[in-house]
């Protein structure tokens, strides 16, 4: 195997703020340094990239002595939270800007498919976009004519071929998009979470070609996404960025497990002070059949929750989602004004929903929390990631122990033998 | 280390490139590409319009009948003793060329950057279409011109063509001005993408610009030798003027001047070279 890519010590530097507000100066600043045969003096300067926190400086680090190899053939999955740095690494490794220090090397073609649709014409054909997209990506009439058959049939769009594409769906849109760029024959393909649009149909057959296009025919991938269930089953080594550095370059199953721990919800109850003048959560507590929230498959599980209402409004849903470690929704529900009057008083209301016998499977969860009007279709709060909890299956032990990730949920079964 | 001599990179991506790499075998590569461009500004401009390529001739028919009657029977400017129509249509089919080219390259960056932030291709590929595209439709425009010499010999005007200029000065007059264009282009491009300002001024100065060029007035009818010095510093100037001398028998063949014409132009298109391959690597921060 051999190294397809190799990234040393890549950094991107990017001004914060309103360009245009003293770049004149700093420009001049810049150029007296550099007749002066000095430094850049603004490289010396800024800071590691966390956008919760406010800086001093106007300049950020979004990347930062990022190194990383990835071999022939490898699916490498990139993963970090929003801000982390995975777009700038994409956009610098398809050559859309240029690293401010350190230097990529690639051996092949690099193909980027950051976001569909790029470079297609609104007014031309499906077939004209074709041509057109494939030019864009690199690729030659002869080799676009030599596919287009396999790339239509791909897309699933035979139909609306000669219809401009801005009366197609987004949805048509994406496999178009998306079947033209998995055709291209670059040794390197670069995908940025395009599979969040189409349909699961096509998502599978995204997800299938990419791993034809891996191991069938030994190119590289670089897969972004949020969707830790996508990363695991595509990838076998995944890089986590955070704040602009790599924080962990391992197999999949480790850095996901890193991601998730970094990025875990909060534990305990959930409190808050009343916004003024507008309806928001003050307490929410998942209350657990064990103590430290600890809680046992089989028993009841209990939400608590309080809201502040500032003034008397109707049509008011308040609903939860239950969310598994791998950021997966797997219990979800509401309670409806209409259907049975709640929080009809100003003040802080409580209401308490039971999950009899609640059956979730040992792991970690979450809540996310929607505090809404439906009437006039106003979200008034959405709280995520807060009251962690554990499930564990106590008092059922088997012989062989329960193994991870076999379900999220289990069910009461009755086993009948012979007799029947 | 002995085996980092081995290895053999097709790509290195790094901070900097060095000043006049224009990456000419990428933009070959991507030839088709440039074709497909060509082929897109032709096609889905007139789309969903009824007179369609028509259009091209509308345009430069309406703006000769326009300064016909303005600056011809109204303003009465000298045409140096050419008929009208000939004298506005000539200076018309040649500054729209330069015009466009300078307008449509002044905007790669910014008109472009949704496509540019997400592939890489040679962005000079753009531009580059841009000058074809304007190429074809020069071509249509000076299809109407010859048809318009034709009518009027047809009608027994006297037209003084210098044949053997108009074959081989004709290509040479439509290199400077591809050439002026694309440069000033670029290098207005690589500016806005920091200074948004120039955009204001780019529409209007080209209007401005053709005021200080001899499209609506013969060179030989400016006396006051402040303007006259003023005309032939405008690249421009020699390259109209030629045009209509090879045509149309009127003016003169000025060699001297279109020699500067010349230089003006290679020093234009190498300082925009260098500028926009600046600019290239890292206008998605700032644009």
């Amino acid at each position: 195997m051999s190294v397809v890519i190799k990234a040393e010590q890549v950094s991107k530097q990017y001004r914060l703020g309103e360009v245009g507000t003293g770049t004149l100066s700093h420009d001049l600043n810049r150029f007296w340094y550099r007749i002066r045969g000095k430094e850049d003096p603004y490289l010396k300067i800024g800071e590691a990239n966390d956008r919760t926190k406010k800086g001093s400086s106007d300049y950020v680090w979004a990347l930062k002595d990022v190194s990383f190899e990835v071999q022939q053939g490898e699916v490498l999955g990139i993963i970090g939270r929003n801000g982390a740095g995975k777009s700038t690494l994409l956009k610098i490794l398809s050559r859309t800007t240029a690293p401010t220090t350190g230097t990529i090397k690639a051996k092949g073609r690099i193909a980027s498919l950051l976001e569909v649709g790029t470079g297609f014409h609104p007014e031309l054909s499906g077939r004209e976009n074709i041509f057109l997209n494939g030019a864009i990506l690199g690729m030659r009439k002869k080799e676009i004519e030599r596919k287009f058959d396999e790339i239509i049939d791909f897309a699933g769009v035979e139909r609306y071929i000669d219809t401009p594409v801005k009366r197609y769906s987004s949805g048509m849109y994406v496999r178009l998009a998306f079947a033209v760029a998995a055709h291209l024959e670059s040794e390197i393909l670069i995908v940025d979470e395009v599979l969040a649009v189409g349909d699961a149909e096509f998502q599978k057959k995204c997800l299938g070609k990419m791993k034809d296009v891996s191991s069938g025919e030994g190119r590289t991938v670089l897969f972004v996404s949020h969707q830790m269930d996508a990363i695991s089953t595509l990838t076998s080594n995944a890089l986590c960025l955070i704040n602009g550095k790599v924080a962990i370059n391992a197999s999949t199953y480790e850095a996901v497990r890193f991601y998730l721990e970094n990025n875990k919800a909060s534990q305990g109850v959930y409190q808050s002070k009343p916004i003024p003048d507008y309806p928001s959560f003050v307490r929410v507590e998942v209350i657990t059949s064990e103590a430290e929230g600890v809680h046992k498959n089989g028993e009841d599980l209990i939400i608590e929750i309080e809201v502040n209402m500032p003034f008397i409004k109707e049509g008011i849903a308040v609903s939860f989602q239950i969310f598994n470690e791998k950021e997966l929704p797997v219990i979800y529900n509401y309670i409806f004004d209409s259907e049975q009057p709640i929080l009809r008083k100003t003040g802080i209301s409580k209401l308490k929903c039971i999950i009899p016998k609640c059956k979730l499977y040992q792991g970690f969860y979450y809540l996310k929390m929607h505090l809404a009007e439906s009437r006039g279709k106003i979200k008034f709060q959405e709280v995520d990631k807060i009251c962690q909890f554990e499930v564990k299956m106590m008092n059922k032990i088997i012989e062989w122990g329960w193994q991870k990730d076999v379900c999220i949920y289990t069910e009461d079964f009755v086993w009948i033998k012979d007799d029947f | 280390m002995t085996n980092k001599q081995q290895e053999h990179w097709d790509l290195i991506i790094k901070p900097k490139s060095s000043f006049f790499q224009l990456h000419l075998n990428d933009v070959w590569h991507y030839r088709d590409l440039l074709m497909m461009f060509v082929r897109r500004d032709f096609v889905s401009v007139y789309k969903q319009t009824i007179l369609g390529p028509l259009w091209f001739f509308i345009q430069p028919v309406l703006t000769t009948v326009m300064f016909v009657v303005v600056f011809g029977n109204i303003a009465k400017i000298s045409t140096d003793g050419l008929p009208q129509v000939l004298f506005y249509l000539s200076g018309i089919t040649i500054w729209n060329y330069f015009a466009e080219t300078l307008n449509t390259t002044s905007n790669t960056f910014i008109g472009n950057a949704a496509i540019f932030g997400k592939v890489y291709f040679p962005r000079l590929v753009m531009p580059l279409s841009k000058v074809l595209s304007g190429l074809i439709k020069f071509g249509i425009q000076y299809l109407l011109f010859v048809v318009a010499m034709i009518f009027f010999a047809l009608k027994g005007t006297a037209i003084h063509i210098h044949w053997a200029e108009v074959i081989y000065i004709t290509p040479l007059l439509l290199f400077i001005m591809a050439g002026l264009g694309l440069g000033g282009g670029l290098i207005l491009s690589t500016l806005t993408t920091k200074y948004r300002d120039l955009t204001f001024l780019i529409s209007f100065g080209i209007q401005l610009l053709m005021y200080a060029t001899p499209v609506i007035y013969p060179l030989s009818t400016i006396k006051n030798p402040t303007y006259k010095a003023i005309l032939l510093a405008n690249p421009m100037s020699s390259v109209v003027e030629t045009f209509r001398y090879i045509y149309l028998g009127a003016g003169e063949l000025n060699r001297g001047s279109l020699l500067y014409s010349i230089g003006f132009m290679f020093f234009l298109l190498l300082l925009s070279i260098v500028m926009f391959n600046k600019a290239e690597r890292t206008f998605m921060d700032t644009v």
